[in-house]
């Protein structure tokens, strides 16, 4: 968790808007960042977790997380975390053997044109059983949060768009509209921006599909002046219209750096490397 | 200097920076066990290394196990397998194992391609030293009579080293011997070997590469690689080498058409390749012959499934070689993509302008800079004039007469 960041969205782990569907999107640049910070607080803001993680291993999320204070092992040893290890479970589809027959919320892969109906059901079971029963559990958690890191890979593996679009409006009704919970999503775009026009059917697509469902996206890219060292790039931080107060939030732009344990981010043009 | 007085008496040749200090981080004592494997500074990782120095440290110290490294081919290919040899090689020397998988050349005449390691250069080589250059003159090292202020500094060194010294040197002149070939334990899936089996039970996947990943699983599981299967008595890497993933000889039509009938056939197989690599103690280098793939976009989800990318640029065939900018190397190399494992920031490379060249014996990648100017007239002429202007603009009018012999 990287309080910097609590302070630019104006929020903390004891008291967050619920209802939000935040979109993180990447070009040219990684916001893998992002999700360790989003993962991190909810765990700390005592939320139920459901995290589907498809492109990294437990492990590594377990290292990132104890660098920031968090132990993954413990949220899952209580019930606080549910994590799906899309790596592992995809191998026993891939290559079936007799012993395990996998998984069943990867089982889209073995018809990807079908749709996500598997992954979807596996997100609803784990989210609803924690808000519904459960009562026997010695711990009560807070609101539930979804948690996905690189959907683009959905497409890569064969789903098309436009379920990976239904998929995730079926989430936010679930999630954030019933349960008052939160979603966090990570899209990943190929290269060059904007620049190949309607005809690119694919993670431009999708992120464009998955813009207009949020409600708070956190657009992280390179620099347009190129490579650099020591600034890694820059966040795009858009609000859309909230209900409450009626007045757009501005449009903010930050430019970041990856430490060891920690991201900071500072105004455009002011870092400690130039002044 | 921070030095302990004691170590002061040693010869400076014997200074690394690992001896300026006592303090020193405590290893765990499993991860050391395996030969020709290192843990890295940054994050722990357990490194191997690639067979080029150079490229070991663009990678931050080498490759990390569990781990893809994406070569985007040159335009003939002969670059992009020299380093696939060398990954290969380095495998060979430190014992590794070897799972070699081709559609084009027959896994058997790839080994004994490998280039010749230099082997008695490793037992006279001090950890400190700087690797030697084959084009250095070692000798002319005499004190300097003109220009002695600068004697004392660092000699510049555009090709990328680390200070300690990690994997082995190769000549490529020569191939390696039978005898050292023969000792590596190694496995291998020649593509025409595996005839397709009709079953098409995936449809996003291809027959050439369920096969390939299921040959995988089996030489990991089999020869005691697999991580979650309980230890054997001793542990070993497995150096994955896939050649040419994604052309036309392994059944793929990615490089044939526009829109190709199998668009995610290749990157399901690298999302496989990924999940049996994470849970096992091996390594994979793939290469892929990028300049075919039309569709960019295509070419981005395939880096972003794998963990280091790099692309190999040759100006073999292009303008680019007769211009007198790039005469000394033989072509470009960009990064792609760095890893970033088990750490919140990755090892990011210092510059992204990047230069290979084959060397007589050696492969090596440089920072690219430009040849000093040693022509008397074009750019000079044009500097001048500009210090003129520059003068005259700051009011020095009766100087800028005289400035113009002066090059600064």
């Amino acid at each position: 968790m990287f309080t910097e960041l609590n302070s630019i969205l104006n929020t903390s782990p004891e008291s967050f808007t619920p209802g939000e569907f935040i979109l993180l999107s990447d070009r040219q640049s990684d916001a893998s960042f992002l999700i360790h910070h989003f993962l991190s607080f909810y765990l700390k803001a005592r939320c139920k977790v459901c995290f589907v993680a498809l492109v990294q291993s437990f492990s590594h999320y377990h290292a990132v997380s104890q660098r920031l204070g968090v132990s993954l092992t413990q949220a899952k040893e209580k019930g606080q975390l549910i994590f799906l290890e899309g790596l592992k479970e995809s191998l026993s589809v891939f290559l079936p053997q007799e012993e395990n027959a996998g998984h069943q919320a990867m089982s889209f892969l073995r018809d990807p044109a079908a749709g996500l109906r598997s992954l979807y059901e596996f997100v609803q079971s784990s989210v609803v059983e924690s808000s519904g029963g459960g009562g026997a559990s010695a711990e009560q958690w807070g609101p539930p949060v979804l948690l996905m890191d690189d959907v683009s890979v959905l497409l890569s593996l064969g789903v098309r768009v436009g379920a990976v679009l239904d998929f995730s409006h079926y989430c936010r009704t679930t999630v954030c509209s019933q349960l008052q919970g939160n979603v966090v999503m990570l899209v990943r775009c190929d290269g060059e921006a904007e620049e190949d026009d309607a005809d690119d059917e694919g993670s431009e697509q999708l992120m464009r599909g998955l813009t207009h469902q949020s409600c708070l996206t956190l657009h992280v890219q390179g620099l347009p002046t190129g490579y650099c060292r020591d600034i890694h790039g820059q966040v795009e931080f858009c609000w859309k219209k909230r209900q409450s107060d009626g007045q757009h939030a501005p449009k903010k732009v930050f430019q970041f750096k990856v430490h060891d344990k920690g991201v900071s981010f500072f105004a455009r043009g002011t870092s400690r490397a130039v002044l | 200097m921070a030095a302990p007085v004691k170590s002061m008496d040693k010869p400076p040749a014997e200074f690394s920076p690992l001896n300026f200090t006592s303090f020193q981080k405590k290893s765990r004592t499993k991860s050391l066990s395996i030969p020709g494997t290192r843990p890295s500074v940054q994050n722990g990782q357990l490194l191997v290394s690639s067979g080029v120095t150079s490229l070991d440290y663009l990678l931050g110290g080498g490759l990390a196990v569990g781990t893809v490294l994406l070569i985007e081919e040159d335009r003939y290919d002969s670059f992009s397998r020299m380093i696939f040899k060398y990954f290969l090689a380095e495998g060979v020397v430190c014992r590794h194992e070897l799972f070699v998988a081709a559609a084009q050349d027959d896994p058997d005449d790839i080994l004994q391609e490998l280039p010749a390691p230099i082997l008695d250069d490793v037992a006279i080589h001090r950890p400190g030293e700087q690797p030697r250059m084959s084009c250095e003159p070692q000798d002319t090292l005499d004190a300097m009579k003109i220009a002695w202020r600068y004697q004392n500094l660092p000699k510049v060194q555009s090709a990328l080293a680390s200070s300690s010294r990690f994997g082995h040197y190769y000549d490529v002149s020569k191939t390696m011997e039978p005898e050292i070939r023969q000792a590596a334990k190694w496995h291998r899936f020649y593509h025409p070997e595996h005839p397709p089996l009709s079953s098409g039970t995936h449809s996003p996947k291809l027959e050439s590469y369920s096969a390939l990943l299921k040959s995988l699983r089996d030489v990991i599981q089999r020869e005691g690689f697999d991580l979650t299967a309980p230890l054997p008595k001793s542990r070993n890497i497995l150096r994955v080498g896939l050649h040419s993933l994604g052309s036309a000889l392994w059944g793929d039509d990615l490089c044939c058409y526009n829109n190709p009938k199998n668009v995610h056939a290749l990157t399901s197989f690298l999302y496989g390749l990924r999940a049996l690599l994470r849970t096992s103690l091996s390594v994979a280098v793939v290469t892929v012959p990028s300049h075919l793939i039309q569709d960019r976009a295509l070419m981005g989800s395939i880096t972003r499934l794998c963990d280091n990318a790099i692309a190999l640029e040759s100006f073999k065939g292009s303008e680019r070689e007769t211009n007198p900018l790039y005469k000394d190397y033989h072509g470009l190399l960009h990064v792609r993509q760095v890893p970033r494992l088990n750490c919140l920031a990755s090892h990011l490379p210092d510059h992204k302008d990047l230069a290979f060249k084959l060397k007589r014996k050696q492969f090596t990648i440089e920072r690219l800079h430009l040849p000093p100017d040693l022509s008397e007239t074009v750019s000079r002429v044009s500097k001048g004039e500009l210090a003129g202007a520059a003068t005259a603009a700051a009011a020095c009018s009766s100087a800028t007469s005289s400035a113009k012999h002066l090059d600064f």
